[in-house]
């Protein structure tokens, strides 16, 4: 049994676990929930040695144990798969699960073949099928995480720590992985299950837990408790509904913002659609059916693609981010740390970056009272929570990093704005209140594109919805039709797809 | 330096009153080689009178001028994540460029100076271009780019300096307001600089396109401009550079400035500027620039040998960036 007993953790201004006590059996499924910010990061570096704790103890099996690093940890038998994986992409499958630990001949050569007899034994274990021998980035979103897995339970592993592994997979894909789950748990491993998908924690979860704001609120049976209770446990206080009332499809007969066609892409088929004004268009689509890509193309991110864009009823050419920024295009990337924030920067200068030359002075010169001013009224509006705008934006938990990008966005004044998974890694009360935030662009008049895999979100969220299956449009749906069968079918190439 | 933190070289906290304000200062990267830089004009002060005397100080300056102009474009250049490995051959070109100008066509000195600088500007952007336009390894582009102008400026002038009248010495050896015209325009260029990088809306930019160069194209900023810009920057403080050493030495010389590159990097690493790009501050590397000057003099007047100066300089260097390495561990 691995037990976490009285963890405190304090960081400069803040108490990021306070008073902690967890505990965690062979064979069981443990879900950790919370809100970003909760601690649930925090702890699980203290159980992978990155932190050590302030006050409190670890102890396995009745044994206090101090891991200061990494490979201290996965010496104990904890391991920890990170939403982020820490894969080499250029090496292949089985050079990653035993990398830093290879295993050798007796002359000090790297013994291949035990090392893919290992590796194969493994798989067969978890009944997980992928290519042993072909580059990791070739591989899938889902593959790689297989990868991760077995790297994480080839050697001793009798704990095993997953964060937020559904986030980026398909449902199908995530039924694979429930499936892999219960076999660990037959095999006497315990798990630490994080994930914001309420739903899934009651699919997979024995135990369920509760972090708010570093304290540890709640541990009981999964079936003790329903979602809303987890829910309003998570937050502090009761969440009645987590979508706001949709304002339905815009009138038909007024010109939609923006009308795309014939947009192509190698890999794609002719993409046609419109956006009106004041609606919530979503685009809904597995792995693989290239949402993102289209979008890029559309902003122009590669300036050879072709299409033709009538915006506010007239054409125009989308040769780069910065010409269709000029127009009034706006697109938040999905992914916040490689596409989006500028990590060194201060929460302030990345709200203000694209907006700059607005903020200036007859000469050109940067003002920086105009600068604290506008970030200052978006770091009000979109209720980021820190101490100050000059704090360094990589010091922010995962919700309140997206808000600064979409309070960059904002400050933009863009006309059409084109979210790509908005709230992807971000906790239920940081999601409601960007949710009510696209409602009130609509209500504005904005166009509002929302990219997402999350299907409750677009199903709750989008006012009309494209479907996009390997590079072209599926199906448009609209009011009753926006259901999870309806998306699921086009999505998998069902109904003629 | 409360700018500073807005252009992306961010304390955690505001700073407020003269205590905040202080530690503010303490914590920037470029304190190590602040204190490293008073530190040794102490002990060197103290070994020999003449250390701290107004001529001797003035002459460092002097000698640090040409470095520091070229630092100051190589700081524009690593704040995007790139590195000009050119520089040297830039000063070269443009300094046989001038001379020629003077000496063979009959330019007057500002005219042939203007063009030697243009040129400058115009080599560096050629860098750029391939950089910029095919996305190509700075340290590829510019180790080529190190060879044809010094190439160019070799067949220019046969290998060997191009001598100038004596009248033109002024710019490299006159005062003016007390100070040596080559410090005073090393001033310059740093005022400058602190102008555009701190100022202006492209020195942001010069930051973003260091700090993820994806999250700078999806907001709108014109990434490959910016790239063409600074390397075109770093070949005009290049150039500047060879000016002021053609006046001073009274020709243009084919062969100098070689290996200046690695003193210009050495000078923006030790003012705390991220080879990685995003991070840094312009004023650090006039103190990056200002120790290695006074590190030269102060060697020279103690008396050790040139052979024994390396070793020692090298030493010196790698301290300074593991002191700034151990406390960017330690404040996290």
């Amino acid at each position: 049994m691995l037990e976490m007993k009285h963890i405190t953790k304090r960081f400069p201004g803040i108490v990021a676990l306070n008073d902690v006590s967890l505990s965690l059996k062979r064979g069981e499924v443990h879900a950790l929930v919370g809100e970003n910010g909760a601690g649930k990061s925090t702890l699980m570096k203290i159980l992978s040695g990155v932190y050590q704790a302030d006050e409190g103890e670890l102890l396995i099996d009745g044994a206090a144990v101090h891991p200061t690093r990494t490979r201290e940890s996965e010496k104990l038998g904890i391991n920890i798969i990170f939403q982020e994986f820490s894969l080499v992409p250029d090496l292949n499958a089985f050079e990653n699960v035993f990398l830093g630990r290879e295993i050798r001949t007796k002359l000090g050569t790297l013994d291949r073949r035990t090392m893919r007899r290992m590796a194969r034994e493994a798989l067969d274990r978890l009944d997980m099928h992928f290519p042993l021998d072909c580059p990791v980035a070739e591989l899938t979103v889902a593959e790689q995480q297989s990868v991760e897995i077995v790297k994480a339970t080839i050697f001793k592993c009798n704990f095993l720590v997953l964060d937020e592994p559904t986030a980026t997979l398909t449902p199908r894909e995530v039924k694979k992985l429930f499936e892999v789950i219960e076999r660990l748990k037959a095999l006497g491993v315990g798990c630490f299950f994080i994930s914001h998908h309420l739903e899934e924690i009651f699919e997979i979860a024995d135990t369920v837990s509760v972090l708010r704001d570093g304290c540890h609120v709640y541990t009981g049976p999964v079936n003790d408790c329903t979602q809303d209770e987890l829910i309003s446990k998570m937050v502090g206080r009761e969440v009645t509904q987590a979508f706001p009332a949709k304002r339905g499809v815009a009138d038909a007969a007024e010109p939609p913002i923006m009308e795309v066609r014939k947009l192509r892409f190698p890999g794609s088929q002719d993409i046609s659609f419109e956006v009106r004004r004041g609606e919530i268009l979503g685009v809904a689509g597995l792995v693989g059916a290239k949402r993102t890509e289209s979008f890029l193309a559309l902003i122009g991110r590669d300036a050879s693609i072709e299409k033709e864009v009538l915006f506010q009823g007239k054409p125009i050419e989308l040769r780069s981010p910065h010409e269709a920024l000029s127009h009034g295009i706006g697109y938040l990337p999905e992914d916040r740390k490689r596409t989006g924030l500028f990590l060194p920067f201060s929460i302030r200068s990345n709200i203000v970056i694209s907006t700059l030359t607005r903020l200036t002075n007859k000469f050109g010169m940067v003002l920086s009272r105009e600068e604290k001013a506008l970030s200052d009224r978006f770091i009000d509006r979109m209720r980021i929570r820190t101490t100050s705008d000059l704090k360094t934006v990589s010091e922010l938990s995962g919700g309140n990093q997206q808000k600064v990008i979409i309070a960059r966005w904002l400050a933009s004044n863009c006309k059409l704005l084109i979210f790509d998974e908005p709230t992807r890694g971000i906790d239920v009360g940081a999601k409601a209140e960007i949710y009510v935030m696209l409602q009130e662009l609509a209500a504005q008049g904005l166009g509002v594109v929302v990219i997402s895999s999350d299907l409750p979100e677009v199903i709750g969220l989008c006012d009309r919805v494209l479907v996009m299956r390997y590079g072209s449009i599926r199906a448009t749906l609209t009011g009753a039709d926006i259901n999870s069968e309806k998306i699921m079918t086009y999505a998998s190439g069902g109904e003629n797809g | 330096m409360g700018e500073a933190a807005a252009a992306g070289a961010t304390p955690r906290e505001e700073p407020t009153g003269v205590v905040g304000l202080a530690k503010a200062v303490v914590a920037r990267p470029e304190f190590v080689s602040f204190v490293a830089l008073i530190v040794l004009m102490i002990i060197t002060s103290m070994m020999n009178e003449n250390f701290f005397t107004v001529d001797n100080l003035m002459n460092i300056t002097r000698q640090v001028s040409t470095t520091g102009i070229i630092a100051v474009g190589m700081t524009f250049v690593i704040l995007t994540g790139g590195i000009d490995l050119s520089v040297g051959a830039i000063v070269a070109l443009a300094s046989t460029l001038m001379a020629g100008m003077i000496a063979n066509m009959g330019f007057p000195f500002w005219a042939a100076a203007l063009v030697a600088i243009l040129g400058g500007a115009l080599t560096g952007a050629v860098s750029g271009f391939f950089i910029a336009r095919f996305a190509l390894p700075p340290i590829i582009v510019t180790l080529a780019m190190m060879e044809i102008p010094r190439g160019l400026g070799l067949i220019y002038t046969n290998g060997y300096p191009l001598p100038i009248d004596r009248e033109f010495g002024f710019l490299g050896r006159e005062y003016v307001l007390g100070l040596p015209i080559p410090t005073l325009i090393m001033l310059i260029v740093f005022a400058a600089a602190y102008f555009v990088l701190n100022r202006l809306p492209i020195g942001r930019y010069v930051y973003a396109v260091g700090g993820n160069e994806d999250a700078a194209i999806l907001s709108g900023i014109r990434t490959a401009r910016i790239k063409l810009m600074v390397y075109a920057v770093s070949g005009l403080t290049a150039a500047i550079a060879g000016m002021i050493q053609t006046s001073r030495l009274l020709s243009g010389q084919p062969n100098s400035a070689i290996g200046v590159e690695l003193d210009a990097i050495a000078a923006v690493v030790l003012g705390g500027t991220a080879i990685t790009g995003g991070r840094g501050h312009i004023v650090g590397t006039l103190i990056g620039a200002l120790l290695l000057g006074v590190l030269n003099n102060s060697l020279n007047m103690i008396g050790l040998s040139p052979y024994s100066q390396r070793v020692v300089k090298g030493v010196i260097l790698l301290v300074a960036v593991l002191i700034g390495y151990l406390r960017k561990q330690n404040s996290r």
